[in-house]
């Protein structure tokens, strides 16, 4: 019974986390903003709905493979963001509030 | 006591949130202004699968389901790493022209 409202409670919480990183990735407005939302919210949601499957089963092999999950989950994701907004950032989508040093342009350039 | 079905009940909301986020990415992913947008959609998308099959594994009692997962959370971060670079070779890796928000140095000949 205590085990079963451990899970629920994980489980709601993981996906209140990821319809929070869904509203981010509408409503934010830019792409790096975007991805502070669908990076950390997203791992969270994600993550807590694992530990929430390697509560419910209980066994080595599952908990095992949720754990991997959870860490590949946290070893990728950054890796992942760092590469989308460096793309973005060079390619030069147009950026919200953010105010740049004047000869960033020179500076970047290979 | 009760018959009420507490953790059915958690994993039927949690599905509907969770589905209310994969929409919500989907929508960023139709009307995204630009790529990089569309690439973020599509990284969260999968995370949320990934995160979709942990809780389809609870409601059907089956572990098969967390490896799904694990391939899934492989596959994503292959296909962004592969989208990235795209974005970035796709105009030779320096600016082709300035971000919006850059200002202009006044003192350009």
């Amino acid at each position: 019974m205590i085990v079963e409202i451990i899970i629920a409670a994980l489980i709601l919480l993981g996906g209140f986390f990821c319809l929070v990183a869904g509203l981010g990735v509408l409503r934010l407005p830019d792409v790096l903003i975007r991805m502070h939302a669908s990076t950390k919210a997203g791992t969270l949601g994600s993550g807590l709905i694992l530990v929430a499957v390697a509560v419910y089963f209980a066994d080595t092999a599952t908990i095992t493979r949720a754990a991997a999950t959870i860490l590949f989950l946290l070893i990728t994701t950054p890796v992942a963001a760092h590469l989308i907004g460096r793309a973005a950032f060079r390619s030069g989508v147009p950026l919200w509030k953010t105010s740049m040093e004047p000869g960033v342009e020179e500076k970047l350039r290979r | 006591m009760t018959d009420l079905d507490i953790l059915g009940t958690a994993v039927d909301i949690s599905f509907v949130m969770l589905m209310l986020g994969v929409a919500f990415a989907f929508v960023r992913l139709i009307k995204g202004p630009s790529l990089p947008d569309r690439i973020v959609a599509l990284d969260m998308m999968t995370i949320l699968i990934v995160s979709f099959c942990g809780l389809y594994a609870i409601m059907a009692d089956d572990t098969a389901f967390v490896d799904v997962a694990i391939v899934l959370a492989l596959v994503g971060f292959l296909a962004t790493v592969a989208l990235a670079r795209y974005v970035e070779r796709r105009n030779g890796g320096n600016f082709p022209r300035p971000p919006a928000t850059i200002p202009k140095p006044e003192d350009k000949p």
